[in-house]
């Protein structure tokens, strides 16, 4: 099938490409920009005029609860990878439900997903996980998604185990006792809302020993949803020492601080807990830098289970569909330039997955998205694909809208 | 951010925390409360405001001796009382707390008075009843987690105004356990609202919450120091629980630094007046000798919280 | 009923006359008891004109009104304070103007849950008339007719003299 996609502002992050040309797809795959192929002829056209095109975004953590609605949900929102951490139920600690789940997403055939198989059976962090099998299966990589590994001593085994096979395994940086009491971050806001307090030194301490693991076993490591100034900090001099680490960042944790818990609003629990407003700034910063990728977190969350009291609400919120906008948000609020702010999803993603997906060069699969930066919409449980209605952004207006997805060449996403 | 205690005449029609009322409503809720203690005093301690009315006591967190005090208030309003103990019925059923309250709501209950273990449920509650368009039921928050106890920050700001009439003169203490003490977020806020200038925290740094002084308090590892001319000391009950998770070694150590003793007493004005919000711990908070003194008005706190209580209900039912 | 003439009466003088009214019932050794605000001024003038050595009562109605529904508390509520015992006394329920007679029932309704007095009457400077509930004063001095959104108001001057003024909504 050939598909043409014109008169869009095609922007590639990785290869350098911001200009306003024609993108030509065959057969699935890239087959040129600017010029037609030779012999081109187009099945479909379609017109993105007023439009961004740019590759599919990659999410580096999205649940997916209600797989096809959340999948369907993902395409909306112009994400086509999805990284699902291993934290369903029951946990992803078995070849036998990796092969289920990369087999139901290829019969929903929207989004891809790549699942995070999990680093210790039922991530309890004592015994490992059959990582071999799991990979065979089609995990990218391994996690313990948000629940620390209180072992050291296992954690150190694991990683061995892991590097071994050259495997990267993805930890969220939260020391298990001094975490485990908190549920907003320790500082003027939760002292004066009378909330038990998560201080930074519970993502500073679990660093500093996943660093020193590192070094000692040189597994590759990716940190996820880093939240404060000082654990950027950390990262920065282990990147600068040549350490195999890298990193990502909630999209909400660059726009959100803990004063957003406003009145106890249970919309803004999130784990790891919004911080100060210098953290937030040290977040911007870096990802501006380039130090550190951004992802949505995507968490639905139903409302039995989310309007509760701050401290029995579920953390999280959706994020599939509000990856976009959130990030627009956050690059003009930041000054940072839109293809630069695009990388951060698309190529930066890919980057920390190590494929060659995440741009539009000749022979790349065409996972297209096709949005519009100038559109508003308002964000509401209406218009949400998800199933998780869960959103501090409930009722805000959300600028930038998707208006094509396209995974392998087809087109899996249309706007009405 | 609007304040959902206020309505759009800014009167009160919830109390779910004294953090961000102006001082001229809480000047009048001790007034009125003033009011209130005439009553209490008569025959016949009745007032029809609240005739018809039905006052639920949804107590999520045990407490006889709160529950008891707002039944009293609400009756002595000629309001119908129904107490719901949580624990045994259906949240523990796996009813959400919304859900109970929307039950509670079309059986037409106009003012709860709710005791949670989690800050900010009162909150969550007030703003379900904007949501589902029914501004003439009220919340009274009778305690939530450890954020606020704001009836209890009100009496003990009634007794304050009766012994001491003048708070911009004092010198006040607060001891204790303050990190996980709503009565004492409830008390700072209400004294620095009102205008003393000088209010201290007096306790061990794992006692403390972080960041005291942007609230405004000065805080104080040395009692001895921090009881220096105070004209008003407020001791903190010490819960067994602190002496587990490495906050305390033991409450004998506790007492020997942080006990209210008469020596330490003598060092505060000598018309210094002793409070506590109870149930007191002799011997770890406190000295039998100081509690049964005569600077103590323990008691009189008590007498002091059902008008207050009357006060805080028919002010917001009213409005 | 007359109108309001153009300058209003002396407030003061017509406490004297109604003291007058009073006088011949102070065998029954009646206790004064005030309404806020007004009442209560007058209750204490009757005091010092009647030579009463009992202190007064003074009566906050605003726990026993009728428009708690409509308009809450008042937001300056005021103790209500009786420094004797009602039981079996003759009561004199003191107020400045007397108009819809529900102030009245609320400060009744009030009296009677301290005790049973012997009787309750009712003294007033003026009444205008108006009346939503069936009661009369007993000893009045000024009958005057006010027009729509008048109301006539007591009011203390710095020396101690009480005199009326005419307020508009």
């Amino acid at each position: 099938m050939n598909i043409v996609i014109e008169n869009g502002r095609i922007i590639d992050p990785k290869n350098s490409v911001d200009r306003n040309t024609s993108l030509f797809i065959t057969n699935g795959r890239i087959a040129a920009l600017g010029e037609a192929p030779a012999g081109f002829a187009a099945d479909q056209r379609i017109d993105a005029a007023g439009c961004v095109v740019c590759p599919g975004f990659i999410d580096l953590g999205a649940r997916l609860n209600s797989i096809e609605a959340e999948l369907a949900a993902a395409v909306a929102g112009g994400v086509t990878s999805v990284v699902v951490p291993p934290d369903a139920d029951p946990p992803l600690d078995e070849p036998e439900l990796a092969d289920r789940l990369v087999h139901r997403a290829k019969e929903i055939a929207r989004a891809r997903v790549l699942p995070l198989g999990a680093l210790t059976l039922g991530l309890k962090g004592e015994r490992l996980a059959e990582l071999a099998g799991l990979k065979k299966a089609g995990c990218v990589a391994f996690s313990q998604a948000n629940v620390p590994v209180v072992d050291t001593e296992a954690l150190l085994r694991a990683m061995e185990y892991a590097a071994t096979f050259g495997f990267a395994v993805w930890l969220q940086p939260q020391d298990h006792w001094l975490s485990r009491n908190g549920i907003a971050h320790e500082g003027e806001v939760a002292s004066r809302l009378g909330l038990a307090g998560i201080p930074v030194a519970a993502e500073t301490v679990a660093i500093g020993t996943i660093l020193q693991l590192v070094r000692d076993t040189g597994c590759r490591v990716h940190l996820t949803r880093i939240s404060s100034a000082a654990g950027l900090a950390m990262l920065q001099r282990a990147k600068h020492d040549g350490l195999p680490v890298t990193c990502d960042i909630g999209v909400h944790h660059l726009l959100l601080t803990d004063n957003d818990i406003g009145y106890f609003n249970p919309h803004a629990r999130f784990s790891p807990p919004l911080r100060t407003e210098r953290d937030r700034q040290a977040l911007s910063t870096a990802v501006a830098a380039g130090l550190a990728a951004i992802c949505s977190d995507h968490t639905p969350v139903g409302a039995d289970e989310k309007l509760l009291p701050f401290g029995e609400a579920k953390v999280g919120a959706t994020g599939l569909e509000v990856l976009l906008p959130l990030t627009l948000k956050w690059a003009e609020a930041a000054g940072v330039a839109l293809p630069v702010a695009l990388a951060r999803i698309t190529s930066a993603p890919a980057e920390v997955l190590g494929l060659h997906s995440g741009q539009l060069a000749p022979g790349a699969a065409a996972d297209v998205c096709v949005f519009d930066p100038e559109a508003h919409w308002q964000l509401t449980p209406e218009s949400l694909m998800s199933r998780g209605k869960n959103s501090p952004w409930l009722g805000y207006i959300m600028n930038g809208q998707v208006k094509t997805t396209l995974v392998d060449g087809r087109i899996v996403y249309q706007a009405s | 951010m609007h304040n959902p205690q206020l309505n759009s005449n800014g009167e009160l029609t919830h109390l779910l925390s004294i953090e961000g009322l102006p001082r001229s409503i809480l000047t009048q809720i001790l007034d009125t409360a003033a009011s209130f203690m005439e009553v209490s005093a008569r025959d016949v301690k009745k007032v029809p405001l609240l005739r018809g009315k039905s006052v639920f006591n949804l107590f999520f967190e045990n407490s006889t001796r709160t529950r008891t005090t707002f039944e009293i208030a609400a009756k002595r309003l000629s309001a119908d009382v129904i107490n719901l103990d949580i624990n045994k019925s259906s949240a523990s059923k796996g009813e959400t707390l919304l859900d109970t309250i929307d039950n509670l709501v079309a059986m037409h209950a106009n003012l709860f008075v709710v005791r949670h273990a989690s800050s900010g449920a009162p909150f969550l509650i007030a703003e379900h009843l904007q949501r589902i368009g029914r501004d003439d039921v009220h919340v009274v928050n009778a305690g939530d987690g450890r954020h606020a106890h704001p009836t209890q920050g009100l009496l003990d700001m009634y007794t304050i105004r009766h012994y001491k009439k003048d708070f911009t003169q004092l010198r006040v203490a607060i001891v204790g356990d303050i990190l996980h003490s709503r009565v004492a977020r409830s008390d700072i806020h209400a004294l620095t609202t009102l205008g003393v200038p000088e209010v201290r925290a007096i306790g061990p740094e794992t006692l403390l919450p972080k960041h005291l002084d942007k609230l405004g308090v000065h805080v104080f590892h040395d009692m001895e120091e921090g009881l220096k001319d105070c004209d008003v000391i407020i001791m903190l009950r010490l819960q067994n629980e602190r002496m587990t998770g490495a906050l305390l070694p033991s409450a004998g150590e506790y007492f020997r630094h942080y006990g209210l003793t008469p020596q330490k007493l003598a060092l505060a004005r000598p018309d210094a007046i002793v409070m506590h919000p109870g149930p007191m711990n002799r011997g770890v908070e406190i000295h039998s000798a100081v509690a049964d003194g005569p600077q103590a008005v323990i008691l009189p706190q008590v007498t002091f919280g059902i008008a207050v209580r009357m006060a805080v209900m028919s002010i917001v039912a009213g409005n | 009923m007359p109108l309001l003439p153009d300058s209003l009466p002396d407030a003061e003088a017509q406490c004297r006359q109604l003291a007058d009214l009073i006088r011949p019932q102070l065998h029954r050794q009646p206790a004064l008891i005030g309404i806020f605000s007004g009442g209560a001024w007058i209750a204490e003038r009757l005091r010092e004109l009647l030579g009463l050595p009992e202190e007064i009562g003074l009566i906050d109605v605003s726990f026993y009104r009728d428009d708690f529904a409509a308009k809450g508390l008042h937001p300056q509520v005021k103790p209500t304070i009786i420094p004797f015992d009602v039981e079996g006394r003759h009561l004199i329920l003191v107020d400045d103007v007397l108009y819809t007679g529900r102030t009245t029932r609320a400060a009744l309704n009030e009296l009677f849950d301290y005790g049973r007095p012997a009787s309750v009457s009712m003294a007033v400077l003026a009444d205008r008339g108006g009346r939503e509930l069936p009661i009369a004063p007993t000893y009045c001095v000024w009958n005057v007719a006010l027009g729509a959104g008048q109301s006539l108001v007591l009011g203390k001057r710095d020396d101690g003299q009480l005199l009326w003024r005419l307020e508009n909504a």
